[in-house]
């Protein structure tokens, strides 16, 4: 499965790019990581939320980098979903901005994890592309990731309907926080 | 705390729910001194704006004291204890949205965006008490609220200026002002404005103050034409007589140069075939909203005229008049109110008694008498305008 989104983030390019080659940055945007942990100078670990699948990791590598302008990397070793990405980074017309165009490429097993894979990105699945990229531009335009009565949960909202109502959250509900 | 609620199609009930709390840096916590009903509260509670929920709590106009700041909040800019107008977009500051004073499209506030793009082709901003597709941020008709980008949208109020004064900063006052900017307004203008609700109060005299030669008020109830008229506008009932015919009459057949919708969706119509024409076809859903304002504006815009759309829209409409737009030349000028930008040049025009807010408050009601408030403003009982609600 491949997937593609793209944002525009009112930050300069230099700013942007450096915040994703630091690769453990990525979990505060993208819903279906819970870590990233760097091990080398282009190598990480990576970790799944358990929507995704559950205790579903890997090891990735850059294999493809210019700074300033790309990223490419893509998972090593027997991953249980084998997945590459690529995101470049490209001046917008105004000047001030930068467009973010990211294309990741998923291949999907079969049998439990599989599944779970697919659940998660349900009928549309570059809707959750598109929300990362959204949480993506408010961290990095704002500093942190927008919540509402009705979403408190940032990138951990995952159903995005029907939600909790637009009312302030209760004692229990706020030291509960959000189901994984 | 104390707030009211969104119960369902027709039904708003005050209910005890939990205080709100800090969720992001840069929140704060208003206590609220004075809050409003507004003609879109109306549009939520007769079920025209879809992804309400049991329990939301509503209300986007609103004003109170600061109690409580996120550890994001500048100091310089907003502190516990200061007196705050609070904007009904909820607007980040930082987007190019914001950077371009777009703050009702800003491109950050709206949790919800996913939702909101699907309707609208792209995201709105989050607003207060404005249902789940504008980011299911609970609203000010309560005792207390969260204001997030607390540092961004607030409005400090530093004088001893009454809440009446300058409570309807916070939404109707810069919208009514907005639709008339939109208009381009020159001397020669006369400038027709359909609804004389708040809103188009607020349009009639922010265009009699931006220089239009003539404002003329254009409803069906008398008494909101009465108001208008001792403001100084043209009243025409359009329950009387027909519009277009009289509006030709008032501008010797040239038509009103400007034209604003301060109506909206739920827009009813002096004729009844065609009032149920839409009426069943908003029922069956093939149209969502009822454009009657709309279509008749444009059909009496002077060629070359504009019209401003500050009535609000959620979604289709059936009948649009694109040939009478194209062939003759009109400008359809809109938006949500971009409150923030028009909140401190207001303020100095209230502060200079240039424009006088409270004129159109007709009713002053406890937070707990908000349900008889909604049926009130809603029905037109007892020759309602405006509803203040204080907690
Ligand atoms: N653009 C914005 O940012 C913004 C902000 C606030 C309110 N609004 C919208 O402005 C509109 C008016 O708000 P309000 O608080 O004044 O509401 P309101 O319901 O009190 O006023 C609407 C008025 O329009 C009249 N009306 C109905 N059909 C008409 C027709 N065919 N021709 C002329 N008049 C007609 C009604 O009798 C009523 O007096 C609403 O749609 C509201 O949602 C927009
Ligand atoms: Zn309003
Ligand atoms: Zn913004």
């Amino acid at each position: 499965m491949e997937l593609t989104a793209t944002t525009t983030i009112r930050k300069p390019v230099s700013e942007v790019y450096a915040f994703w080659r630091d690769l453990e940055n990525l979990p505060t945007f993208m819903a279906h990581l819970e870590e990233v942990r760097t091990t080398g100078d282009r190598t990480s670990h990576w970790v799944a939320n358990a929507p995704f699948g559950k205790d579903v990791q890997w090891d990735a590598e850059i294999l493809d980098e210019t700074p300033g302008e790309k990223i490419g990397w893509r998972s090593i070793g027997d991953a249980d979903v084998p997945n590459a990405g690529t995101v470049r980074f490209v001046p917008a017309p105004d000047g001030v901005s930068t467009e973010v165009h990211i294309s990741l490429v998923y291949d999907i097993p079969g049998g439990t994890i599989g599944k779970a894979v697919a659940k998660y990105f349900g009928e549309e699945p570059h809707q959750q592309l598109d929300d990362d990229l959204r949480r993506l531009k408010q961290v990095l335009e704002t500093g942190e990731v927008v919540r509402s009565d009705g979403a408190p949960w940032g990138k951990r909202a995952r159903e995005e309907f029907p939600q909790r109502p637009a009312q302030p959250l209760s004692d229990a509900e706020f030291a509960k926080g959000a189901e994984a | 705390m104390r707030a009211n609620t969104w119960a369902g199609r027709n039904k708003v009930e005050v209910r005890d729910v939990p205080d709100p709390r800090i969720l992001n840096r840069r929140d704060a916590i208003v206590r609220i001194t004075s809050t409003a009903i507004c003609g879109s509260d109306l549009h939520l509670v007769d079920g025209y704006v879809p992804t309400m929920q049991d329990g939301d709590v509503m209300g986007h106009e609103f004003m109170g004291e600061v109690v409580e700041v996120g550890p994001g909040v500048d100091p310089e800019r907003l502190r516990v204890g200061d007196r705050v107008v609070v904007p009904f977009p909820i607007a980040c500051g930082a987007c190019g949205a914001c950077a371009a004073e777009l703050y009702s499209c800003c491109e950050n506030t709206n949790p919800n965006a996913g939702i909101a793009e699907k309707m609208f082709g792209h995201p709105v901003a989050g607003i207060f008490g404005y249902s789940h597709l504008t980011g299911g941020f609970a609203g000010g008709q309560a005792q207390y609220a969260r204001v997030p980008f607390a540092d961004v949208g607030p409005l400090k109020i530093e004088s001893d200026v009454a809440d009446e004064q300058v409570l309807f900063l916070s939404d109707i006052l810069p919208t009514g002002y907005m639709g008339a900017e939109m208009c381009d307004i020159q001397p020669s203008d006369v400038v027709a404005v359909w609804g004389a609700g708040p809103v188009g109060q607020f349009a009639m005299d922010s265009a009699r103050v931006l220089g239009a030669a003539k404002v003329i008020a254009i409803d069906k109830e008398p008494y909101r034409l009465e108001m208008a008229e001792r403001a100084g506008h043209t009243p025409v009932n359009f329950d009387e007589v027909d519009v277009r015919s009289r509006l030709l009459e008032l501008t010797g057949g040239r038509g009103p140069d400007k034209c604003i919708d301060a109506v909206g969706l739920e827009a009813t119509h002096g004729s009844a075939h065609i009032a149920t024409y839409d009426r069943v076809k908003q029922a069956v859903r093939a149209e969502s909203d009822r454009p009657h304002a709309l279509r008749q504006a444009i059909m009496s815009c002077r060629s070359g005229g504009v019209v401003s759309v500050i009535g609000v829209y959620g979604g289709l409409v059936d009948k649009f008049p694109a040939g009478a737009w194209m062939n003759r030349a009109l400008t359809l000028r809109t938006g949500q109110c971009h409150v923030q930008r028009y909140m401190k040049p207001l303020l100095g025009r209230i502060e200079r008694g240039e424009i006088d807010p409270t004129r159109i408050i007709t009713h002053r009601l406890p937070l707990d008498d908000a349900e008889r408030g909604f049926e009130l403003f809603k029905n037109k009982q007892d020759h309602c305008e405006k509803v203040v609600l204080k907690p």
